[in-house]
């Protein structure tokens, strides 16, 4: 592995992005859907309840009371869901992913320095 | 009334306009220095890398594990980007997963970005640099060193960048609750949060080194073992 990986550094950048997509795209369907620290901070104070449309609302004093609404909370990939549909976090994992790293590969190609 | 949403990060109107602002322009500043100093890092070898990097920040923080009945965390990423790729680049990195975050997935809010990017990509980058940084000695000599202060330094960057957070709520906090609650459930929450950061941080920078060392940032030119044997013979345990 490690020889081979030396002699084919594109074998190491392969994996490495074969890791990635498996984690955003099979591992995320185990991720805990309880909420994260941050927001066990901004939700302590308030009772979660189930409104008539079916979501969530919070009701008591809390931080979070005062957060607005995402402006972008109606895109495709929204919610790390596509269209907001149910079970489909690992396709929106995915494509995050891929966006991703051409995001970043192409500031960093661009940023390289290209001295001989 | 407002419907909550989940997300990972800071959402837009827990802190005031003036607050957001203010932390916008460190955050812009602290990029801007990093954009320019990144390129010093930057190369054929590296670059393909720091993108690689930055996608499986970007992956991983999507696997929330839980720390608490009722309460999960995930990875940060700042002392895991330090290591590897190095603070200015890292710091360039963990913004593009946040910006990612905010613009394509609605995780994190859009005048909020400043403030998520100052305590994720600031702080914690700079935080887990300088720990990996003056535990040096110890990350050179041993692969179980290495993991030691990757592990360290993953959940040091941890509690300090949540310490972010209470620091913009006590400027500018939206109310709610009282600073000093905030400032106990933060640390609190984030020493759990900061293990499951370090246990990540310690595997993906050990199977990194075990691979690759060379494209370790902590441990370039230091003419340590592991950084000889990878450049010299090729073959690493």
């Amino acid at each position: 592995m490690s020889t081979s990986t030396r002699r084919r550094p594109l074998l190491f950048f392969a994996g490495f992005l074969i890791v990635s997509l498996l984690v955003a795209g099979l591992v995320s369907y185990l991720a805990s859907p309880d909420p994260d620290g941050l927001d066990t901070v901004a939700r302590n104070g308030c009772t979660a309840v189930t409104g008539a449309g079916g979501e969530e609302e919070l009701q008591g004093t809390c931080i979070a009371r005062n957060e607005t609404d995402h402006a972008m909370s109606s895109g495709p990939l929204a919610g790390y869901a596509v269209g907001g549909a149910e079970g489909t976090t690992g396709v929106a994992g995915v494509a995050g992913v891929l966006v991703t790293v051409v995001v970043a590969g192409g500031v960093f190609l661009l940023l390289r320095r290209r001295d001989g | 009334m407002h419907t909550h949403a989940v997300a990972m990060h800071m959402s837009d109107g827990l802190v005031n306009g003036p607050t957001a602002l203010l932390f916008a322009v460190v955050a812009g500043v602290a990029l801007a220095v990093a954009l320019v100093r990144a390129r010093a890092d930057l190369d054929d070898r590296t670059a393909p890398m720091a993108g690689l990097v930055t996608a499986f920040v970007f992956a991983v923080q999507m696997i929330n594990f839980p720390i608490l009945p009722g309460a999960s965390g995930h990875l940060l990423g700042g002392a895991l980007v330090a290591i590897l790729v190095g603070p200015w680049v890292g710091i360039v990195s963990i913004s593009i997963v946040l910006v990612v975050q905010a613009l394509l997935f609605a995780d994190g809010g859009i005048t909020a970005l400043g403030l998520n990017i100052t305590n994720m990509a600031v702080i914690g980058v700079l935080v887990g640099w300088l720990v990996a940084r003056s535990l040096r000695r110890l990350a050179v000599r041993s692969k179980g060193g290495l993991v030691a202060v990757a592990f360290v330094s993953a959940l040091v960057n941890t509690v300090i960048a949540a310490m972010g957070f209470v620091l913009e709520y006590a400027i500018g906090g939206a109310g709610g609750a009282t600073t000093g609650t905030v400032f106990a459930l933060m640390g609190g929450l984030h020493v759990l949060i900061g293990i499951g950061e370090g246990v990540i941080t310690a595997a993906t920078v050990g199977a990194v080194a075990a691979a690759r060392p060379d494209l370790v940032y902590l441990l370039r030119g230091t003419g340590t073992p592991l950084a000889r044997r990878s450049a010299t013979e090729g073959i690493v345990r």
